[in-house]
């Protein structure tokens, strides 16, 4: 206390520590970090909590329908914002629904923290009613977790819980709080700043390594960037902006990676790997230096290993050591914050004469371009998306669910902005798309949010609209109906003799409009290629109530291309 | 082929769980973990073997070094070393071929640490090889029960130039 008491700037509040409960601690704790939204559910074992919440009003609470819900809405804020997600939920089952959500967060490395409940410290281990062992549950898919056993160590775990979700490689933090540490009472002691010893990102590029890799760029006569979610964590899309202009090299994002590069603009390949296009895998695959940026060689982007890009050069950039050469051989490896980094590669790299290079990609833009050819009578998905790309300047936050439609929105919508495109990776969530297109709402209120889902993927957390109609949140909710699930369908049809076992969820589904209606939010239904644009402007005016449009589409239609997985990934069906 | 891995990590709660789970998680089994108090208070040391790959033990490796809790792993298979391991063997043994099993304890620099009327227990300590051979020589007389430590490891210092 003395020392703290000694810092001159602070020593007014430190006199006298206040003593609180722990859930005013808490939350106390959360203001101080700039926390201002928090996504939840009540329950037993965070009943305090919840009624210490009412006298704090500058932290916002959502209600949720579902944790689950809570935990992909502080996802979706988090990847709009930047700013770390938070979750409240109780112990057991509360803390159990959460597991989906950390998990997809881990996968895709999204700051959230998930403050679970848990049953009072001298209950623990004894099967208590609503006990679950939420650590020991998410250990493998947290970046760390703590279980706070004195309501005064609350602050430090708070901050340690900010620090380590949104440095080095972000990810999600768990604190387990049990009912009688949220109900104690302690002093409020908080210190300035972080020190964890066992954790020390690097942040600094090697500069010798740095040389070398801008070396190589110069030299090379067909570089390739390949950028990955990376990019958008670090903030640092415009200088792989000037880099890849001033260097005249193109530029080929993954799933994540979309929005990090203008796809508007020549040098952009678009998406490479199993639904990306011709010319962004022959790139890869014929390019003699490949600077990855905050990439993991995933294997969804590589497809077959020892086909991926033989002949190049790579040079890998990346915050998380262990990320580099995990899948593939990296001659310049370069572990530092992109941030720091690439700035300094801008300053190294002039430009490159890769005339010829870019004259190939061109000639492959060209000769192979995204295609699909509409029935007549029956929508494309693939218009849906770019109607509503057009009607909204591609400047749109676009969140999706997983499958058929998260592969045509990323193929189609053609992105401008970082932190504009927001889908499940990594875990592949279906159930992912409207309540992280609510999280994104709350984060960015300034922003359009479109969220496209499949018929299967809306019912797995469709609970949210009851959420995003309690606050009016003008999100448009665009169902690419074909009465299947989509992707599994197109793999049955594709790899298993059209046998589709299993996917075919028409018999069942709900009236999406009724269902939307019913909410409380508009419900609109199209089924004439010609109603698409209206009614995505009709959708677009509406400012104060969710939008759901049920686009009935042709379910015959496919992702193309089409990389078979393990094949190498010029192995394209289009 | 079999690696040893030195982790030092401050022993906070959970810490030996996310450890372990490192090696379980990718379909791994440790052959041995040895964990104590190590040269700072408040630290842990834990000396792992496991049989591996050597891309995947260093892809452990490096997750273990991302841990919150882990301070430093160093892979010790690659460097000169000093092991050991402690077991204890409790072998059956009568008036008969008690001088037998003694002259067997001594060859090994073991001791005898308790005695009863019908066995006697053992405290081995050296390399793993010497202690299987010593638990192989006693292994005719019958053994009731062994338990070993496992590994305690740390890296050789002298480099040949003194």
């Amino acid at each position: 206390m003395e020392n703290r008491q000694s810092v001159p700037s602070k020593s007014k509040t430190k006199a006298e520590p206040e003593i609180l409960t722990g859930s005013d601690i808490l939350i106390r704790a959360l203001l101080e970090e700039g926390a201002d939204t928090v996504f939840g559910y009540p329950g037993g074992s965070v009943i305090g909590l919840y009624d210490t919440l009412i006298r704090h009003p500058k932290l916002r609470h959502i209600l949720v329908r579902h944790e689950q819900g809570a935990t992909h809405a502080a996802d979706g804020y988090a990847r709009a914002t930047g700013k770390p997600g938070i979750v409240f939920v109780t112990s057991g089952p509360g803390a159990t629904n959460t597991v989906t959500g950390i998990a997809n967060a881990y996968m895709d490395s999204i700051p959230i923290i998930v403050f679970t409940g848990q049953v009072a410290s001298t209950m623990i281990g004894n099967d208590a009613f609503q006990e679950a062992d939420i650590i020991g549950i998410t250990r493998p898919i947290t970046k760390h977790s703590y279980l706070v056993k004195k309501a005064e160590h609350i602050p430090r775990v708070v901050q340690e819980a900010f620090h380590l979700a949104s440095t080095g490689r972000p990810g999600p933090v768990l604190v387990d709080l049990p009912k009688d540490v949220l109900a104690s009472k302690a002093p409020y002691a908080r210190k300035e700043g972080v020190s964890i010893r066992g954790y020390n990102p690097t942040y600094e590029g090697h500069t010798q390594q740095i040389a070398k890799a801008a070396k190589l760029i110069m030299e090379a006569k067909r570089p390739l960037v390949y950028a990955g979610g990376g990019v958008i964590l670090a903030d640092g899309s415009d200088d792989l902006r000037s880099l890849a202009m001033q260097g005249r090299i193109p530029v080929t994002t993954t799933l994540l990676g979309l929005g990090v590069f203008p796809e508007d603009h020549p040098l952009s390949l678009g998406m490479l790997g199993m639904h990306g296009t011709y010319a962004a895998n022959m790139a890869i695959t014929e390019c003699d230096v490949v600077l990855a940026v905050g990439a993991r060689f995933d294997d969804r982007v590589t497809g077959r290993l020892d086909a991926f890009s033989k002949d190049s050069k790579k040079i890998h950039i990346d915050i998380d050591p262990a990320c580099i050469a995990k899948n593939v051989p990296v001659d310049v490896p370069i572990v530092g914050h992109i941030k720091n980094v690439l700035p300094i590669l801008v300053s190294m790299v002039k430009k490159t004469d890769t005339a010829e290079w870019l004259g190939r990609i061109e000639g492959w833009k060209r000769e192979h371009p995204l295609k699909y050819t509409a029935k007549p009578d029956r929508i494309a998905p693939q218009n849906v998306i770019e109607t509503i790309a057009d009607l909204t300047r591609h400047e749109a936050i676009v969140v999706t669910d997983v499958g058929q439609n998260q592969m045509w929105a990323a193929q189609y919508y053609r992105f401008k902005n970082p932190r504009s495109f927001l889908s499940s990776g990594g875990l592949g969530t279906m159930g992912f798309g409207l309540p992280a297109a609510i999280g994104a709402a709350f984060g960015r209120p300034d922003a359009t949010v479109v969220c496209f889902t499949g018929d299967g993927g809306f019912q797995m957390n469709v609970q949210e609209l009851a959420t995003a109609v309690k606050n009016r949140l003008p999100i448009k909710i665009a169902i690419l109906n074909n009465g299947y699930l989509g992707m599994v369908r197109q793999w049955q049809e594709l790899f298993f003799e059209k046998r589709y076992s299993q996917t075919y969820i028409q018999e069942g589904n709900p009236d999406f409009v009724r269902l939307a209606e019913a909410y409380g939010a508009v419900g609109l239904r199209v089924v004439k290629p010609e109603d698409v644009a209206p009614a995505v402007r009709q959708a677009l005016e509406v400012k104060d109530q969710p939008v759901v449009i049920d686009f009935i589409v042709d379910p015959e239609e496919k992702v193309m291309p089409m990389v078979p997985a393990g094949a190498p990934i010029t192995n394209m069906m289009e | 082929m079999k690696h040893t891995l030195s982790v030092l990590f401050e022993n906070e709660f959970n810490a030996i769980p996310r450890i372990v789970g490192l090696f379980s998680g990718r379909g791994y089994s440790i052959d041995s973990i040895s964990i104590g108090a190590a040269e700072e208070a408040g630290l842990t040391r834990a000396t792992i073997t496991t049989i591996g790959e050597e891309q995947v033990i260093e892809q452990i490796a490096k997750q273990l070094n991302k841990l919150v809790d882990v301070i430093k792993v160093v892979d010790l298979t690659f460097e000169p070393f000093v092991e050991r391991e402690l077991a204890l063997v409790k072998v059956h043994s009568t008036p008969a071929t008690r001088p037998e099993i003694v002259q067997i304890v001594d060859i090994f620099r073991a001791k005898i640490i308790d005695i009863s009327t019908k066995t006697m227990t053992v405290e081995i300590t050296g390399k793993e090889d010497k202690v299987d051979a010593a638990i192989g020589m006693l292994r005719p007389f019958g053994i009731r029960e062994i338990a070993r430590t496992g590994a305690v490891a740390l890296k050789r210092e002298f480099s040949g130039q003194a």
